[in-house]
């Protein structure tokens, strides 16, 4: 394994390939600035949907195809916390019973990472050179904070972002009440907890809301532009890398 | 207890509609979540006292048999009786038959959940004999004939002007002109009215929040001090206790305890810890003269060698609900049985059927906070998710989730058809969404648009892009 110039393979979510493919491009700025070959196999999905739905056949079928594909990488990283916790976290589980894939569920749980984690802790970033004027807050998602410990990492890069200013979200750690298909499972309960979360970000006073996975971050702007918070809200990956594009949910034209 | 657990979304959709509920739940932050956060701190050692617990429990189930033996020896050679009971109907048959053999009219009782999992209070109405909650949370719901909507505060879905027109309609010589707008009015309304039932109770109900097996004891902790009037004052006392409570020996409990407290209410130690072993002795100047304690199976056992063996462990401190959004958002009655939150999503199903319950592991967002508060590191996220395992298996889940699960895996695992499948409905979707960014109403997405909207895509997918530059 080089360590100079290690060979990165994205898993770009299916919601990054799917809806906002800048995050995954900004990934990818991200990953070759901190001195990685970037290369984007196949791909679907991690399987997280069917295993969460008790669905573990499927789970399993769709987490061999990834195994499969993203073999051979010195590290497998994705811009989700969710993702890669699925990865990391669970993939060992769903084949702990399985001589053939359990070490290779292994071999690719422990090379795999969250993009913001992997840039600070596995490459040693210390900063960005980007630029965002203005106020933002940032929403720990909870897979990445609890299973993967994504807390300091995006902090510490966020302040290294010229004219960004940070203000910190009470309630950050709550959970947005997105949870895949929970959010359309029980949108009762979705809603409300959604709505607190709009809530107390636009009682930041920020403009922006970041956040490290984009589930959350589309079920947060979808509230926000419902109940018309003036807050844009963002992938964390775009800000590090200087994207420049509208927020999500924003027009294009 | 009538479970309404089948109706949890409409249970559900009722509760976040309830604006007085909001407020009543709008205190637990402060309440709880803080207070717990300041106790652990002070507790350099809390992540090695939780390991200490949860290796005493997973030991004690492991020889469950053999402690519950001794515990029965025990309680016996200090003088005192076990009862064993399979199923509730057993324990509260069990209940009655003591308290009649007493000749009682009137029981106090300390607050205890599998009281209520039994349903005794209903069933010792039923056959004449009065119950009387001692705790002020249960006093105030059976005021109201309520369900406790918490394990540890049974009151927590009202405000204090609820409590306050309760007591104002139940206790009937009350001055108007009296205020009773605070907490500490009404608590010493409702002492003042349990006074004299204390003293008149002919037997004394209680749980227990561990069984000793070395010493034949129950310890019970309370903040208000009423377990030990219910426990001393009347002739007989019968504690009443599901069989995971059982720890080996006094200092175990000692472990068990520093993780309570701190769990449930961030105190150090709760105001009350009692241990009771036994009836009165000769020289005792207080006591009973009969000590029961009915041991309650209920299921439990069945848990023994499964996937949820894990959830015995659980000491009832409330923490996972405490810092459920769910239950924040939605608090402890839509559950629909005894067991609000996380842990009574994964102990619900396994106590009355997934069948009957099988909302309550699904509505969970596995955000992951319960497994992190939990003193005892019950893996909550993990076991609902082998309900849903199970209930996948066995073709519970609604028909328009399995469709759209299969529909999309069906995709997801050929990936040359998803990329142009997906491809060409992006397209289709970021076309429509461009001027406006996202859409206030989607065909098939109703579930998510009537409450927000929906961030239309950007085009073209990353791998599609992708694709096209490395060509390029």
């Amino acid at each position: 394994m080089s360590v100079e110039s290690p060979r990165v393979g994205l898993f770009v979510t299916c919601l990054v390939d799917l809806f906002r493919p800048t995050v995954g491009f900004a990934a990818v700025a991200l990953l070759e600035r901190a001195g990685c070959r970037v290369e984007v196999p196949e791909q679907t999905c991690c399987g997280q949907p069917a295993f969460n739905s008790g669905d573990t056949p499927d789970a399993r079928a769709l987490a061999r195809q990834a195994i499969a594909a993203f073999e051979g990488f010195d590290y497998v990283v994705a811009p989700s916390g969710s993702c890669a916790g699925m990865i990391r976290v669970h993939y060992p589980e769903l084949f702990k019973d399985d001589p053939e894939w359990s070490p290779r569920a292994h071999h690719l749980a422990k090379r795999t990472h969250e993009l913001v984690s992997f840039l600070v802790d596995i490459r040693g970033m210390a900063g960005v050179e980007a630029r965002f004027d203005g106020a933002v807050t940032y929403h720990d998602s909870c897979s990445g904070l609890r299973e993967l410990g994504v807390k300091a990492q995006p902090r510490r890069l966020l302040a290294s972002v010229e004219g960004l200013e940070l203000r910190e979200l009470p309630g950050a750690e709550v959970c947005c009440g997105f949870g895949g298909t929970f959010c359309v499972k029980y949108p009762d309960i979705s809603d409300r907890m959604v709505g607190d979360k709009a809530r107390d970000i636009a009682a930041t006073g920020a403009g922006t809301v970041l956040a490290g996975d984009l589930g959350c971050l589309m079920n947060i702007a979808g509230k926000i532009h419902r109940d018309g918070l003036p807050v844009q809200a963002r992938h964390i990956a775009e800000v590090l890398a200087g994207t420049d594009a509208p927020a999500i949910g924003e027009p294009s034209a | 207890m009538q479970s309404t657990a089948h109706a949890f979304k409409d249970n559900a959709r009722r509760a976040v509609g309830d604006a007085r509920l909001a407020k009543a739940l709008g205190n637990m932050k402060a309440g709880f979540q803080t207070k717990r956060a300041l106790a652990i701190a002070k507790l350099p050692e809390f992540e090695a006292l939780r390991e200490e617990g949860r290796a005493i429990k997973n030991h004690t189930l492991a020889h469950l048999d053999l402690y519950l033996e001794r515990f029965e020896a025990a309680v016996a050679a200090a003088g005192g009786h076990v009862h064993w009971a399979r199923n509730a109907a057993e324990a509260r048959d069990i209940v009655l038959g003591l308290c009649r053999a007493a000749g009682a009219r009137t029981v106090t009782k300390a607050k205890s959940m599998v009281a209520e999992e039994i349903g005794l209070n209903a069933h010792l109405e039923e056959n004449g004999i009065e119950p009387v909650e001692t705790d002020l949370g249960e006093y105030i719901i059976q005021l109201r004939r309520e369900p406790p909507s918490h394990i540890i505060a049974p009151a927590l879905h009202l405000t204090k002007e609820d409590v306050e027109a309760s007591f104002r309609s139940a206790h009937t010589h009350l001055d108007p002109a009296r205020v009773l707008g605070e907490a500490p009015a009404l608590v010493a309304e409702a002492r003042q009215m349990l006074r004299a039932r204390f003293l008149a109770a002919d037997v004394g109900i209680s749980g227990a929040n561990f069984l000793v097996a070395e010493t034949g004891s129950a310890i019970v902790v309370t903040n208000e001090g009423n377990a030990d009037l219910t426990m001393t004052l009347p002739r007989v006392h019968i504690a009443i206790a599901s069989l995971e409570k059982l720890v080996p020996t006094l200092e175990d409990a000692a472990t068990l305890l520093r993780l309570l407290a701190r769990s449930a209410t961030g105190q150090e130690f709760s105001a009350y810890t009692t241990v009771v072993t036994g009836p009165k002795r000769a020289g005792d100047p207080d006591g009973p003269e009969e000590f029961h304690v009915v041991l309650l199976d209920n299921g439990r056992t069945a848990l023994l060698g499964t996937e949820f063996q894990e959830v015995l462990r659980c000491i009832r401190c409330g923490a996972c609900m405490n810092h459920c959004p769910v239950y924040a958002a939605i608090g402890g009655h839509a559950y629909g049985w005894v067991y609000p939150g996380p842990i009574g999503s994964v102990l619900t199903p396994a106590l009355i059927g997934v069948e009957a319950a099988g909302d309550l592991p699904n509505a969970s967002t596995f955000c992951g906070r319960c497994e992190q508060v939990c003193p005892m590191k019950i893996p909550l996220p993990k076991m609902m998710r082998h309900w849903r395992e199970m209930e996948y298996e066995r073709g519970h889940q609604p028909r328009i989730v399995r469709h759209g699960l299969a529909l999309w895996a069906f995709f997801a695992k050929r990936p040359r058809l998803y990329r142009r499948a997906a491809g060409a409905a992006m397209r289709l979707l970021g076309l429509f969404g461009r001027v406006h960014g996202r859409y206030e109403a989607l065909p098939l997405a109703g579930a998510w648009t009537r409450h927000r909207d929906f961030p239309a895509p950007q085009g073209a997918t990353f791998q599609q892009q992708w694709a096209a530059r490395r060509k390029g």
